[in-house]
């Protein structure tokens, strides 16, 4: 019913989407990204050896070598494979809590936005105050009273991006509610709800999907840097901040350990930028 | 630099054979390079300005005009580049100028006025200093000269208090002044060439005609010569003695006005003359001509005559031949139409602005709508935390009644209260006082979410704005199956053929269910938002300024559906428009709103002749009508509409009335004066004087 218009919607979104191909910098982005997700989907596949498999006979030497590519850490464990099984790690993390902030907060951004009045000051207000405190900080607080997992690191990401995603949406609704086809769909009668998912939602799609983009890869460093401070998975999961975090003290003795697993951040990171760079390119577009 | 020692050319003897022509474009050809390639968006245009001349240039978005001025002030851009010919000025090739002449050439010569003066003033300096650069930048005058003659300036053009405005910044000017300013400015360093590109587009009529009044009369006194774009030929008529027509890039037609007015001979040219709606005519007399058809593509421009494709006249093989000649018509008249003189007479429109009887009288229809003292007001909180504020009375005490079948024009400048009046009807806004009953049933006080099935599906709105009328998520197709449904409950097969059905009434093909708004024209997307009003056979049609957005033969196709729709369904319209010649066109009965206020109302032939409201006469008066022949008593109006807030207390028009009897108007609210036929007019002049004024508009 409401939703007759999605399969156009979707081959609509494809069509555009494609157009990425003629941004150089967002074939970059997307080749990057691509590249991780692969690695994580095929990572039983591809990795040498298990992320927890220990080879004592590396511990002598654990530089990189014929046998162990990015050589090996201090528990005798591939590098390499411990960055191939990491990549599952921020890949499921950050897209679940991604997503799940982007519903939360378009919700809220869509209620605050539309129904402005006393909706909008109380959504605004609590946002605020999330706002107002250092992200690093409050990520450190929450983990710390429950816990490192995996879901409490979701749980932490939505929290914080969560109001800054509302902000966006708010933004834009205000915008949106006032086009005439708004007005059209009030005098048709339609529900809310629906003039706030389906008139004004779809419109506000190109600087959203630009900024989960982007989102996608604050995310990324948040999980290294928690995993840096110690606050990231409980270890043997291999988790790239952690990596980086145990090979801290040999850093100058053996700087692959850390150098590797630094990269893969670095690398996926900097191919959500350039992806986002490259959507943004689209939406100028027109 | 040589040119600064030059004052003296402004002295020069007035077009004489011999005079050599102030502006020239010889063979000119514009091209955009864009991704998809080099774009020809000019072909090949030439014309003559002699000194102190005016050339109004004329047609639709898109037919190059703009780029033709950019072209003169040698200002392309980027991507623009003149391909090939000449712009002479003065006899020199502004092209092979150097960088550094050319500068020197620009606002001290040649001048500029834009469209849209708030960006063509800086925002952070005020406008004394602006005005002062000019001189001091091409004359080299101190401080002090500057100062004398930007003041002197600011008087010629009759803003007040010119030394207060000297110190002001522009967002404190309203449009009509900053555009005073804008134009001061251009011709502060008495150019000898002003290039003016829609200069009162964004204005209200009543202060467009003061701008275009004060161009025409610095043109006299400067000598200056103008090319003074528009797409309103009323404007042209206004400022301008030789009229050229664009056509997708091409001059079809040139001559001097009253030559190109009475006796047109570029099918073009005539298509614009009869799709505009004269005062002269109405909807029971005849219907509006719409050309037919679209303005190509740059891209592929048919071969010969570009008109050719849509011209009625077109004969294939003469029309196709490449290069099309130009056929000279006497003197100075010349058109880009191979049966240029072949073509029959022109048959001008049915003229006689006399009343004519405008369908039966009132009272014999239905009354469908009435609305009594209806009052809209707002409150503004002032300071941050609420204080006190103030009430603004966007719509004060309102009483006006549309008949079924009939159509009501609500006809007034910005900020008099008529979209808020469509807000309240709609439900969109809830009214503060007064009612509205639609078939006998209060609806002032109802929200539209609030609203039961019937009312919502008797009324319906067409909006002004073709690009945020339709949703560009959605395509047509699933906007008007949803708007079906909804409205009439149909099941989705029955609305899906309904849609069909609407589109055809507005003569749109069904294949254009599956497009999405962006693949639509202007006047395509207006024809869907007014299909989907008619989805639920509303008993009332309410339209926002439905055409001001779009071109004029696309306007011409709009009404003529919206007069169609009403005739076969019977439908009550009500709309509402800036545009006088439009209402006298459409509507049955119109109200005149000033301020929030119904100053008056009547019959059409009533109110466009006497007696008239003091302000209906100096809309009148205001309106530019695109007939030379048709001879206009001027009042210009001085200063701008008050804002709602400190509105006049007795009669909000008393600040501006050229009529104004004396304190009365101040203090105390005109009595509303009702003739035998139901015209009402809200002044203090006795309606016996008011019938005694002479006609506005005489043919």
């Amino acid at each position: 019913m409401a939703m007759s218009d999605t399969g156009g919607t979707l081959t609509r979104t494809w069509a555009r989407l494609s157009l990425l191909r003629e941004s150089p910098v967002g074939m970059v982005g997307a080749a990057l990204v691509v590249f991780w997700v692969l690695v994580a989907i095929f990572a039983p596949v591809i990795s040498p050896y298990g992320p927890n498999t220990n080879d004592l006979d590396a511990l002598v030497d654990p530089s990189p070598n014929a046998t162990h590519w990015f050589g090996t850490d201090m528990q005798g464990r591939d590098i390499l494979a411990r960055v191939i099984w990491g990549s599952r790690t921020v890949l499921t993390v950050a897209p679940v809590a991604v997503a799940v902030a982007y519903a939360i907060g378009c919700l809220l951004g869509l209620l605050a936005g539309y129904y402005r009045g006393w909706v909008d000051t109380l959504i605004n207000r609590i946002s605020d105050i999330i706002l107002s405190f250092p992200a690093i900080v409050l990520y450190i607080i929450v983990i710390m009273r429950f816990g490192p997992s995996a879901l409490n690191i979701i749980l932490a990401v939505i929290f914080i991006a969560t109001p800054q995603i509302t902000r966006i949406v708010r933004g834009m609704t205000l915008d949106l509610r006032e086009r005439e086809y708004i007005a059209a769909a009030k005098m048709r009668g339609e529900p809310a709800l629906y003039i706030m998912f389906v008139e004004i939602l779809p419109n506000a799609r190109g600087p959203l999907i630009v900024d989960a983009c982007l989102r996608m890869g604050y995310t990324t460093i948040a999980i290294g840097v928690l995993g840096f401070l110690g606050l990231g998975l409980p270890p043997p999961t291999p988790d790239w901040g952690g990596m980086v975090k145990d090979s801290y003290a040999l850093m100058s003795i053996f700087p692959h350990m850390a150098l590797f697993p630094a990269a893969a951040i670095t690398s996926l990171v900097v191919g959500f930028s350039l992806l986002a760079d490259g959507m943004r390119e689209i939406s100028m577009r027109d | 630099m040589q040119y600064a020692a030059a004052p003296e050319t402004n002295t020069r003897p007035a077009t004489g054979p011999g005079a050599p022509p102030v502006l020239e474009l010889r063979n000119v050809s514009i091209s955009y390079f864009v991704r998809a390639g080099e774009m020809k968006v000019v072909p090949n245009i030439s014309f003559k300005l002699g000194q102190g001349e005016a050339l109004g240039l004329v047609g639709e978005s898109g037919c190059g005009k703009s780029t033709v001025a950019f072209a003169i002030m040698q200002y392309l851009g980027t991507v623009g580049r003149i391909t090939s010919g000449q712009v002479l000025f003065e006899g020199k090739d502004l092209a092979k100028l150097p960088a550094e002449e050319l500068r020197a050439l620009r606002g001290r010569r040649i001048s500029m006025v834009y469209q849209d003066p708030m960006s063509s003033l800086n925002p952070v300096i005020p406008i004394g200093r602006q005005l002062m650069e000019v001189p001091i930048v091409h004359f080299g005058q101190s401080e002090r000269e500057a100062h004398a003659r930007a003041l002197q300036m600011l008087r010629e053009v009759n803003l007040p208090d010119p030394e207060t405005m000297m110190t002001r910044y522009p967002h404190q000017l309203s449009g009509g002044q900053q555009q005073r300013v804008v134009i001061a400015m251009a011709l502060m360093a008495e150019p000898s060439l002003l290039v003016m590109d829609e200069p009162t587009t964004g204005l209200d009529v009543t202060v467009e005609a003061a701008v275009l009044d004060l161009v025409a009369r610095l043109r006299e006194k400067h000598n200056t010569a103008i090319v003074f774009i528009s797409h309103n030929l009323g404007t042209v008529v206004r400022i301008c003695d030789r009229i050229g027509v664009m056509y997708a890039g091409e001059l079809v037609e040139e001559g001097p006005i009253t030559d190109v007015f009475r006796n047109p001979r570029h099918p073009y040219t005539r298509g614009l003359l009869s799709c505009i709606p004269t005062l002269g005519a109405d909807k029971n007399s005849r219907p509006l001509t719409a050309i037919p058809g679209q303005v190509p593509s740059i891209l592929n421009r048919p071969k010969g005559c570009v008109f050719q494709p849509r011209c009625r006249f077109a004969i294939a093989e003469r029309c196709s031949q490449d290069p099309l000649p130009t056929v000279s018509l006497g003197e100075h008249h010349r058109a880009k139409c191979v049966r240029a003189e072949e073509l029959p007479p022109h048959e001008k429109l049915p003229q006689g602005l006399e009343a004519v009887a405008v369908g039966p009288q009132p009272g014999d229809a239905e009354e469908v709508l009435r609305i009594a003292n209806l009052r809209k007001t707002y409150h503004q909180a002032t300071g941050m935390f609420g204080g006190k504020g103030y009430d603004v009375h966007a719509v004060d005490n309102i009483d006006l009644e549309a008949n079924r079948g009939r159509t009501l024009a609500i006809v007034g400048e910005s900020g008099c209260g008529k979209s808020t009046l469509a807000k309240v009807l709609t439900g969109i806004e809830l009214g503060s006082a007064g009612m509205v009953t639609l078939g006998g049933k209060e609806i002032s006080q109802i929200a539209v979410e609030d609203r039961d099935a019937g009312t919502k599906r008797a009324i319906q709105m067409v909006f002004q704005n073709p690009d945020s009328t339709l949703n560009p998520s959605h395509s047509i197709g699933y906007v008007m199956t949803r708007a079906i449904r909804k409205l009439r409950g149909l099941t989705a097969g029955a609305a899906k053929s309904e849609a069909g059905t609407l589109l055809k009434t507005v003569n749109l093909p069904p294949e254009f269910a599956s497009r999405m708004p962006r693949q639509l024209s202007g006047g395509q997307k207006q024809r869907v938002a007014i299909a989907r009003a008619l989805a639920g056979e509303p008993d009332l049609i309410l339209a926002d300024e439905p055409v001001s957005a779009l071109d004029v033969s696309v306007q011409a196709a709009i009404i003529n559906l919206l007069v169609e729709i009403q005739a076969k369904r019977g439908a009550t319209l009500i709309f509402i428009s800036h545009d006088l010649s439009v209402v006298r066109y459409i509507a049955d009965h119109v109200a005149v709103m000033y301020l929030g206020q119904v100053m008056e109302f009547g019959r059409t032939d009533e109110i466009f002749a006497p007696p008239y409201h003091p302000y209906t006469e100096a809309l009148l008066s205001a309106v530019p009508i695109a007939d030379p022949d048709v001879h206009q008593r001027r009042i210009i109006l001085e200063g701008a509409i008050p804002s709602p807030q400190n509105r006049p207390q007795g009669c909000p028009f008393a600040t501006r009335c050229p009529r104004k009897l004396g304190p009365i108007c101040d203090n105390q609210a005109p009595p509303m004066q009702t003739t035998a036929t139901g015209h009402r007019i809200a002044c203090h002049i006795p309606l016996e004087d008011l019938t005694k004024v002479d006609k506005v508009l005489v043919a």
